[in-house]
């Protein structure tokens, strides 16, 4: 066991740390439109540094570096405060999708232009009728020739708006069984087929869309892995989101644990002290520390599993659920020791509070993500 | 950056598992319970055979002289098989001994406990201790002896001596022997563990050298060796419940196929692997990042002390009824998992800890 980093590590760290020193752009501006120029140009820059595909192979435009690296990156890149890419969904997944099971051609045709934000990638997996089941989904693609047609609805598809590119599972077999029927297809979103309407959420924005295609055309060449084992294909896409966002997300616990701790230096607390001589308040914040260090610990733990086995161990499954309620326990904190400025929406924390509900929704819910863990870890029966 | 036990590591816990398994059947445990000594001379002369008692005793006082993680490696499967033994009260008076120890109290007490020839174990609490492990009420005297009440002291009547806890830190060698030492057996919760009341009136005592630092130390090691327990006391009683989850047919169906059911099981994982993990961090850096240490022992021991007893009690309710039986097993490992969750400081105390350290 050795929980420090090698000298190879940490020297990529360090340098690392210098670049985002020198080259981090700050603070995003105002304004969807704006703020995603800027997501765009600051991808770039990471991109022409060689910092974009972090462990994508080199042929492929990637650094080629380890898992830890990775990790280490995603770390660093929170701890930073850089602003997010552009192209967040293609990086976390659609691009691991392409490398684990595109053809050369596919890989050679779609990588370049998703490290340099050139095209930007959304997500058409989940539909008004398919959610938690999302095998159960309906959007037909039906063979014409050399391309597919496909009709159907999906739903919360972030970044929709600004997508080239969607990984679209749709089912091209309503005859065989609900996970064999489905195949993964690279949709183009500029056809007048596509329709994207903004979804607005109880935060006030949108981030999320409904995509409605109407016949939309894809040639058969964009097929991800073969016809009729999307399935497979979309569980890889799946697991990516999982394992390679963990290291991000514990870092932003850690961080606005830091600021909940600096704002409750300085708010009152009951007793007409500050709020961290309240006991309970700080018993709760030592809780959240204590489970911020569990998050940190679990996404090491399964990094290690999977350099040890090529798999990812128990922990692995836990971390996205676990994370969910950190995050949400953290927030119900902020607003508690807001007092009655809980109930204005004028701050970073009102709004951690309301978006934090999705936390346990979005990426499988927290019922789905037990499901797995109760049948594929601990081997219970199955409820279906 | 590797979270994996070296081979020497993986070959101590394939080891402790083994010898474990095969020594301490649940039938074997449940007869030491109801024993009023709860070990017998052959079963210790085993764990002296294998080394256990010198763990972390330097090699040359006939010791191991190995670390915090292989102490929690051995502690996790002490908890998993729930093991009845002086073993950790004898680990704690060496922690301590190696901590503030004279040479000559090393030589004394130290060698010979690292042979296997004495035990040791500590005394902390007095009756009117909350639950800070600190408080102490232990009256002196110009001769050096030693008066007060210690209560829930394990295993005292099998020990040979006691490090008593007094207040500022401060810690003596008393003989088990010696005039004025009186041991009663309490009434435990947790029947695996033995409690002894301990009356000491005008009891000659050896100080141990003034060294707080060291002496912190030792106690975060020991609270980390609860926490490990903890975890093994709670991978053992969410096996039992999954097993049972998976056997137990109600309404035509087996009860783990019920969401209410099995999402409580995948509740127990969450919170057994989040234990293990801070163990094994805090087990590392007791070794190797000393000034994370302590940070890391508490965290370990808050939240192993509360999910080590929320599991054991999750497992009793898939059980059912008949997890509330005497004749079943479980029972034992909520009931340690409980009795760790109150050693050494509760989990409130140990937040508190974690929340003093981050400067809150």
């Amino acid at each position: 066991m050795d929980l420090t980093l090698s000298p190879a590590e940490e020297a990529f760290r360090d340098e690392l740390r210098s670049w985002l020193e020198a080259n981090n752009p700050g603070r995003e501006p105002a304004g969807d439109e704006a703020a995603f120029e800027f997501r765009k140009d600051w991808q770039r820059q990471l991109n022409d540094a060689g910092w974009a595909g972090v462990s994508w192979p080199k042929e492929y435009g990637g650094r080629g570096a380890t898992l830890v690296e990775q990790a280490i990156f995603n770390e660093e890149v929170v701890r930073a405060r850089t602003p997010s890419v552009a192209n967040v969904l293609a990086l976390a997944m659609g691009g691991p999708t392409v490398i684990a099971h595109g053809t050369e051609e596919q890989r050679k045709r779609f990588l370049p232009p998703i490290l340099s934000a050139d095209e930007i990638w959304c997500q058409g997996f989940s539909e008004p009728g398919a959610g938690s089941d999302l095998a159960s989904l309906k959007t037909r693609a039906v063979r014409d020739g050399d391309e597919w047609v496909v009709t159907g609805q999906k739903v919360w598809t972030t970044f929709a708006h600004h997508a080239k590119w969607c990984m679209l599972v749709a089912r091209t077999d309503p005859d065989a069984p609900k996970h064999k029927g489905l195949t993964y297809f690279l949709m183009d979103m500029e056809q007048d087929a596509v329709q994207v309407r903004p979804l607005r959420q109880i935060t006030g924005e949108s981030e999320f869309n409904e995509l409605f295609m109407e016949e939309a055309r894809i040639p058969h060449e964009n097929i991800v892995g073969n016809e009729g084992e999307g399935w497979a294909v979309a569980i890889t896409t799946l697991m990516h989101e999982r394992a390679t966002l963990a290291f991000g997300l514990q870092v932003s616990v850690q961080i606005a644990l830091r600021e909940l701790l600096e704002t409750a230096h300085e708010t009152r607390g009951l007793n007409g002290g500050v709020a961290t001589e309240d006991p309970v308040i700080r018993q709760r914040l030592a809780q959240l520390m204590i489970e911020s260090e569990v998050l940190r610990l679990n996404a090491y733990r399964g990094l290690s599993a999977i350099m040890r086995t090529g798999v990812p161990g128990p922990e692995g499954s836990l971390g996205k659920w676990h994370w969910s309620e950190v995050n949400q326990s953290l927030a119900e904190l902020a607003m508690e020791i807001a007092g009655p400025r809980a109930m204005l929406s004028e701050d970073s924390w009102s709004y951690r509070f309301l978006r934090s509900r999705a936390n346990s929704i979005e990426g499988g819910t927290t019922e789905i993500l037990k499901n797995i863990v109760a049948e594929r870890v601990l081997g219970l029966p199955r409820m279906r | 950056m590797n979270f994996g036990f070296t081979d020497d590591q993986q070959a101590i816990k394939r080891t402790a598992r083994e010898f474990l398994d095969a020594r301490y059947p649940l039938a074997t445990v449940r007869t030491l319970a109801e024993d009023e000594r709860g070990f017998t001379d052959e079963q210790w002369a085993e764990l002296v055979e294998l080394g256990w008692p010198g763990v972390i005793v330097p090699e040359e006082r006939d010791g191991l002289g190995l670390g915090a993680v292989e102490l929690v490696v051995i502690a996790e499967e002490m908890g998993y098989a729930l093991a009845p033994s002086p073993w950790f009260s004898t680990t704690c008076a060496a922690l301590l001994l190696c901590a503030a120890g004279s040479d000559a109290q090393l030589e004394r007490w130290l060698a010979p406990l690292a042979r296997g020839e004495v035990r040791g174990t500590v005394a902390v609490w007095d009756e009117n201790s909350g639950p800070a492990p600190d408080h102490s009420e232990v009256e002196t005297s110009a001769d050096g002896t030693l008066t007060c009440v210690k209560i829930a002291v394990p295993d005292a009547a099998s020990a040979d001596f006691l490090v008593v806890s007094g207040a500022d830190g401060r810690h003596w060698v008393v003989e088990r022997s010696a005039e004025g030492v009186s041991i009663e057996p309490e009434e435990a919760i947790d029947p695996t563990r033995k409690l002894f009341r301990v009356v000491l009136s005008a009891a000659p005592a050896d100080p141990l050298e003034f060294a707080p630092e060291a002496v912190a130390r030792a106690y975060a090691t020991i609270v980390t060796l609860l926490a490990a327990e903890n975890v093994g006391a709670g991978q053992r009683a969410m096996e039992m419940a999954v097993e049972y989850a998976k056997d137990r047919t109600q309404f035509d169906r087996p009860i783990g196929a019920y969401q209410a059911v099995s999402h409580r099981c995948a509740q127990m994982l969450l919170e057994v692997e989040g234990s293990r993990s801070l163990c094994y961090w805090a087990g590392w850096a007791l070794a190797h990042e000393p000034e994370t240490g302590p940070r890391a022992a508490s965290m370990a021991k808050a939240y192993a002390g509360d999910a080590g007893f929320r599991v054991a009690a999750s497992a009793l309710q898939v059980h059912g009824g008949i997890g509330f039986t005497y004749e079943h097993d479980l029972h034992f490992f909520l009931k340690r998992a409980h009795a760790n969750a109150h050693a050494f400081g509760d989990s409130r105390w140990h937040r508190d800890r974690v929340a003093d350290l981050a400067g809150v």
